[in-house]
């Protein structure tokens, strides 16, 4: 049996905090939460939530950044960061639609919802139109299956959706 | 906090009741639907009538009939109003003072709501779950403290043997057996963890239990702790679930500063710290082992057992791992006993189940029905089967690892068993009538497509098998296969199933085991004839 008893922590005293190069102070957040969990090794992932909740993506430069403050291999947190579908590598438009293509809402028509919006706007789930404006993602069920189907715009969950109101929703965004 | 604060806590609040209680309901499905604004305009209408000392507006959780949501819940009148706005307040509050209010209600007698029983969510739509008192009224953390103060680790153990409970994670594996092994894992170091994952997509049992009454699973995480001797637990929630995230900090919270969890628990030598860990999107993280490195902060990927968890679990040591919904059974079957809840349920299926109702059905929402209840009961009767006088077909349970069961099976009682000789499995929980239009090889297809999006990628069976499967039941579906087509999926389908190394891989061809077991006229219908040129021509049907 392995022996691996306790968490690994690194060295108990802290790295004074070096202010990342930028001068962007959401680096410096970002440490201060990475001290609130000890630069423990096993809090990867709730630092990467906090990084991309910050940023909106994890960018290279950021997951170093994390790689050298944790003092984790880059290999470990690249390979956190895209193991995990909730984690985005590339920016995101200004605005998001989450359509939930969880079972619920797929035997609902959650398929007609992305199609409808895959045609209006020339892009396929996970991209983001040119100009910016729009990413399509996809979901796997929000939990909100009772009132199926989902989409969520811009972080708020809207019951009952057809293409009608998907669109009239996106093209409120396109037009703004 | 000893027994008395607990006692005197619980009579506060209920000394602090109202004449007329408003229930208004705060779980994600009716806030989607704006019941905050509902609930800010009954207190608003309240107040401008001045009824303030004499009704109570109370956001709840979940009141199971999420398709007509929002919800509003009147006491002691037993009414229930649906689909309700802003807009409707004052009509509301005035019809507490005599007047009939302008919005729609639903029948609280209609089988939806008397053929439940609730175990689990027997407080769901009741307390407030953002303040702990609420939990407390209704005798919270009394059995923590029984637990704690007259039983020993070995009793709460038995307890557990002796009530029969299972797993409700899927697997329906003995509650108490597990309990029993961690607690005699030798070692100083022991973890606790209560899988919120939820993966299987169309389920939301778990959801609504955390958002309304996480108190219920942090009570039972902390009795089981007792039992095997751990002195951290972890809730892994899924990131999806963002309200139920935000009101388990609040309860862990809550119950921190009462002295229910942390550090001497009503003043007794036990310990017990609750942390969360959110999930990060994938499936796989669910399977127990997946679900642990992830909690390391690594790529959620299973290794194979033994060692189980039990033995050699997070960071090594041994960890007892169940689902929400196993913990929210625990503190009732330590207040009412063992006997009172094996006294529910089949032979070997005690208990309730907990199912999220959704897809083609006219009562979406959540129930709680006895184990055994049968299929039929659940959608016609309670669900009201399928909406606009169509016909259910199918009843899918067990997600990306269940199967559908079809119409003339409905009879089937729920239970671990009987699912199972249907080749389906009782899963997490999550219910989806299919109707009519419903085409069951796009169904077979959707899952497939999602166990390939969401194999981890570790052992080949799985990564491999999940793409060609998916690429069989595609052109099956486009109207380009032939039988020899067909006959290789089931070929591969044996193959996956007995070789993969997690459960993900070993259940992701049920769907279509399972539709081709019962709707194998479908796939047949889409087949193209063999050409007979002793297989020149199958090259090409195979590349495109
Ligand atoms: C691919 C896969 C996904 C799973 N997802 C979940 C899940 O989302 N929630 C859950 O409680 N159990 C899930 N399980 C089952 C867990 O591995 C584990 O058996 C269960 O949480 C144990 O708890 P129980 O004994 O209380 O049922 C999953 C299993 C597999 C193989
Ligand atoms: S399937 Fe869409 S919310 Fe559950």
């Amino acid at each position: 049996m392995t022996n691996i008893a306790t968490p690994v922590t690194p060295s108990p005293v802290a790295p004074a905090p070096a202010p990342h190069p930028s001068g962007d102070k959401r680096f410096k957040i970002l440490e201060v939460h990475m001290k609130k969990h000890q630069f423990r090794h096993d809090a990867l992932i709730e630092v990467l939530h906090k990084a991309q909740e910050l940023f909106g993506y994890l960018e290279d430069d950021l997951l170093l950044f994390i790689s050298h403050k944790l003092k984790l291999p880059p290999s470990r947190v690249y390979g956190v960061a895209t193991f995990y579908h909730f984690f985005t590598l590339k920016p995101k438009g200004e605005h998001t639609c989450v359509v939930c293509m969880g079972t619920a809402c797929y035997v609902k028509g959650a398929d007609k919802l992305v199609e409808a919006v895959q045609e209006n706007l020339k892009i396929k789930p996970g991209e983001t139109t040119p100009d910016k404006k729009v990413s399509l993602l996809t979901a796997r069920c929000i939990g909100a299956c009772g009132i199926a189907p989902a989409v969520v715009y811009d972080g708020i969950v809207t019951p009952r959706q057809t293409p009608e109101a998907t669109l009239e929703q996106i093209n409120k965004w396109v037009q703004a | 906090m000893i027994l008395n604060d607990l006692l005197q806590l619980k009579e506060k609040e209920l000394a602090a009741r109202k004449k007329i209680l408003l229930r208004c309901c705060m779980a994600a499905g009716c806030i989607s639907s704006n019941s905050t604004g509902v609930k800010e305009q009954l207190e608003k209408a309240v107040a401008e009538a001045g009824l303030q000392n004499e009704v109570e507006v109370r956001g709840v959780g979940c009141m199971k009939l999420c398709c007509e949501g929002p919800l509003v819940a009147v006491e002691p009148a037993n009414e229930m109003y649906v689909k309700v706005t802003p807009e409707n307040a004052p009509s509301i509050i005035s019809a507490l003072q005599g007047g009939q209010a302008n919005v729609d209600q639903t029948d609280p007698n209609a089988a939806f709501f008397t053929k439940q029983l609730s175990i689990v969510l027997a407080n769901s739509g009741i307390v407030n779950p953002e303040r702990i008192e609420s939990y407390v009224a209704l005798d919270g953390y009394l059995a923590l403290h029984e637990v704690l103060n007259e039983m020993t680790p070995k009793d709460v153990v038995e307890t557990m043997v002796k009530s029969g409970l299972r797993g409700r994670g899927g697997a329906g594996f003995p509650t108490g057996l597990k309990w029993g092994t961690v607690a005699k894992s030798p070692g100083s170091k022991k973890y606790v963890i209560c899988n919120a994952d939820e993966g299987d997509p169309g389920a939301f049992m778990d959801r609504s239990v955390l958002e309304s009454d996480p108190h219920s699973v942090l009570e039972g995480m902390a009795i089981a702790a007792y039992a095997v001797g751990a002195d951290q637990g972890y809730l892994y929630v899924r990131a999806e679930y963002p309200l139920a995230i935000a009101r388990l900090q609040l309860a862990i919270k809550q119950a921190k500063q009462m002295g229910l969890l942390g550090a001497g628990i009503f003043e007794s030598p036990f310990n017990f710290n609750v942390d969360i860990r959110i999930g990060a999107g994938a499936f796989v993280c669910g399977e127990e082992t997946a679900l642990m490195m992830s909690v390391e902060g690594k790529r959620g990927t299973p290794r194979p057992r033994p060692p189980f968890p039990a033995e050699s679990g997070l960071f090594g040591c041994p960890t007892l791992l169940n689902n929400v919904e196993t913990f929210a059974n625990v503190p009732a079957i330590y207040r009412k006993g063992a006997d009172w809840f094996a006294g529910i349920g089949t032979e070997k299926s005690k208990g309730t189940k907990v199912f999220a109702l959704a897809g083609k059905i006219k009562n979406t929402g959540l129930i709680e029905v006895p184990m055994g209840t049968p299929l039929h009961t659940i959608v016609e009767e309670m669900g009201g089967g399928a909406p606009d006088g169509g016909k259910i077909k199918a009843v899918q349970t067990g997600g990306p690892s269940g199967g559908c069961i079809p119409a003339q099976h409905l009879d089937t009682p729920v239970d671990y068993e009987s699912l199972g000789k249907l080749g389906s499995i009782m899963g997490s929980g999550g219910m989806i009538v299919m109707d009519e239009g419903t085409r069951m090889v796009d169904v077979a297809r959707f899952f497939m497509e999602f166990c390939m999006d969401e194999s981890c990628g570790k052992c080949i069976p799985c990564r491999a098998g999940t793409v060609q499967m998916h690429n069989l039941l595609d052109k099956i579906l486009k109207r380009k296969a032939t039988a020899r087509d067909l006959a290789k999926l089931e070929e591969l389908c044996d193959m996956v199933r007995n070789t993969s190394l997690c459960g993900l891989g070993q259940t992701a061809p049920n769907p279509t085991l399972s539709t081709l077991r019962f709707f194998r006229n479908e796939y047949e219908d889409l087949l193209q004839p063999d050409t007979f040129d002793g297989g020149a021509n199958h090259s090409q049907t195979v590349t495109k």
